[in-house]
């Protein structure tokens, strides 16, 4: 059984020490960098909220039953400085350099679409909601590597509750924030801004859907996602839109940024599958992130390994059509 | 040009070509590649060969361009020979570390993929051209066939240059700044033959 048992040992413990702290000078490079790319006018605005304050702080969490055990983290280094997040570059090492540029506060989500009213959530608010628990979970990038990180969060459907959907609801859409004043590098690459992402109502209802604020027990490093993402273990990892401002219930599926640039080879489901190749490579083995070069691939696992919590979701549906 | 500083040059183009080599198998040996040695390797191999392509196709427009720089064509063979064993070295990574020796999965590769396909074309374009990049096979072929057989290098740098655009996900540019050099450098061709033609009459 993959999922079930807590791990015996809080994530946040695990890292050896002197990666912390290689890490708190990284992101106040990082901070310093973004701020002396924006220029003075911006100066101000970004010093005094402090994204120094956010980015080294440990979050208060609790253990949980959905974390995914027998599984060797990969590097906080690894996780923090091998990104897609094309806003900010897109090469891996972009987003590590370049997001120090991305104000996380103030920060608010908007809620509109088939609800009972539109809302905005302050992010504040948002921590405070539920606990916040560890979640170790398998991360799957259609580009064939993959990840393990220790994520924290609380399942997503806490936060929908609070939305108050209408029952024509039936599917969620995620936008990213997207400034091009503030990431320059978003036009480099011919993609319409702001990322769009989405899943249909019962997926992300799925209590193995995460609204994520932190990794290894700490605020998510602006390259992560930072200060508020949806991770979904399952799927791709495109799928797990970051630095989310707004949240649209729809009744009809949404658009969404790598569906609409290539339809045939990033479909709108995008449940990890080592049956169905990516038209341009297969998708049967993947390459785990931090491993030597001569260690062969891992084989991947339908639904990323978390079949037993969402394959039911599925029943009947053809996933060669519907990839 | 002195043979000393002629020397001078050629190991300085042995050293600037293998560096990028020596900067893997050094990252490679210490584990320094970072969290994706297997895509850095890849990556790597495949940018280099292309760089070394277009400058090998950037020599004749320079000689042409400025007659000073004649002795220019002293380093297009050596030039030439590093990427196809850039390309060599690229097509073992895909070999050794993605398909992982194994022949049904380079099988299905080669014929479904049409980056995979586009690649092995480049190589297989350049391996005719290493091949007789010897004196000895200029001089059996004679100057005008072996003019003739090295055209291919050109059809081997748009292949080269697709195969990077259909590797990368649609949306991505980074392929722009080599697909518009090695535009310049084949449109430079026709462009300075005219101009080379007007100045003959002219004269």
């Amino acid at each position: 059984m993959l999922i079930g048992k807590p791990a015996a040992i809080p994530s946040s413990e695990i890292t050896c020490k002197d990666m912390y702290v290689n890490r708190r000078r990284f992101l106040r490079g990082a901070a310093a960098a973004g701020v002396a790319a924006l220029g003075a006018e911006r100066v101000g605005r970004l010093i005094s909220p402090g994204i120094e304050a956010l980015a080294g702080t440990k979050l208060q969490t609790v253990k949980s039953g959905l974390t995914t055990t027998g599984e060797d983290l990969t590097s906080y280094n690894d996780v923090t400085h091998y990104n897609n997040f094309y806003e900010f570059g897109v090469e891996k090492d972009e987003p590590a350099m370049h997001a120090g540029a991305l104000p996380t506060r103030p920060w608010t989500i908007r809620v509109d679409g088939k609800v009972a009213k539109p809302k905005t959530f302050d992010i504040e608010e948002l921590l405070k909601l539920r606990p916040l628990e560890d979640r170790v979970y398998r991360h799957r990038c259609v580009e064939a590597w993959s990840m393990v990180i220790p994520w924290v969060g609380y399942s997503l459907s806490e936060f929908i509750k609070q939305c108050e959907p209408l029952s024509t609801a039936k599917y969620v859409q995620f936008l990213s924030y997207y400034d091009s004043k503030v990431e320059l590098w978003a036009s480099r690459s011919a993609i319409r801004w702001p990322y769009s992402e989405g899943l249909r109502m019962d997926e992300a209802l799925n209590p193995l859907t995460l609204l994520t604020f932190g990794l290894y027990g700490e605020v998510l490093p602006n390259q992560n996602g930072a200060p508020v993402r949806i991770v979904v273990p399952w799927k791709y990892g495109f799928k797990s839109a970051k630095s989310i401002v707004a949240v649209r219930f729809l009744d009809k599926q949404p658009p969404t940024t790598w569906n609409d640039m290539s339809p045939g080879e990033y479909g709108f489901y995008s449940n990890v599958n080592p049956g169905v190749d990516h038209p341009r490579w297969s998708q049967k083995v993947e390459r785990r992130i931090g491993e030597p070069f001569y260690k062969a691939g891992r084989g991947t696992l339908l639904y990323n390994g978390y079949g037993s919590m969402v394959a039911s979701m599925y029943d009947g549906m053809n996933l060669k059509k519907n990839y | 040009m002195k043979r000393s500083t002629l020397i001078l040059l050629k190991t300085g183009t042995w050293v600037g070509c293998l560096w990028p080599l020596a900067l893997l198998v050094y990252g490679a040996v210490t584990n320094t590649l970072g969290p994706d040695p297997v895509s850095k390797m890849a990556l790597t191999t495949g940018y280099t060969t292309l760089v070394l392509l277009l400058v090998s196709l950037a020599v004749t427009p320079a000689r042409k361009l400025v007659p000073k720089l004649n002795w220019l064509i002293k380093f297009r063979r050596l030039l030439g020979l590093f990427a196809f064993f850039y390309a060599t070295v690229h097509l073992l990574t895909y070999v050794a570390l993605y398909a992982g020796f194994d022949v049904n999965t380079m099988a299905t590769d080669i014929t479904k993929r049409r980056f995979i396909m586009s690649g092995m074309a480049a190589f297989l374009l350049l391996l005719p051209l290493a091949a007789t990049s010897t004196t000895w096979a200029i001089r059996k072929m004679g100057g005008k066939n072996w003019n003739r057989l090295h055209k291919l290098v050109y059809v081997a740098a748009i292949a080269g240059i697709v195969h990077y655009w259909w590797q990368v996900k649609p949306g991505v540019l980074s392929p722009l700044r080599l697909t518009v050099v090695l535009a310049v450098l084949l449109l430079a061709r026709p462009v300075l033959a005219v101009v080379q033609r007007r100045k003959t009459r002219a004269a």
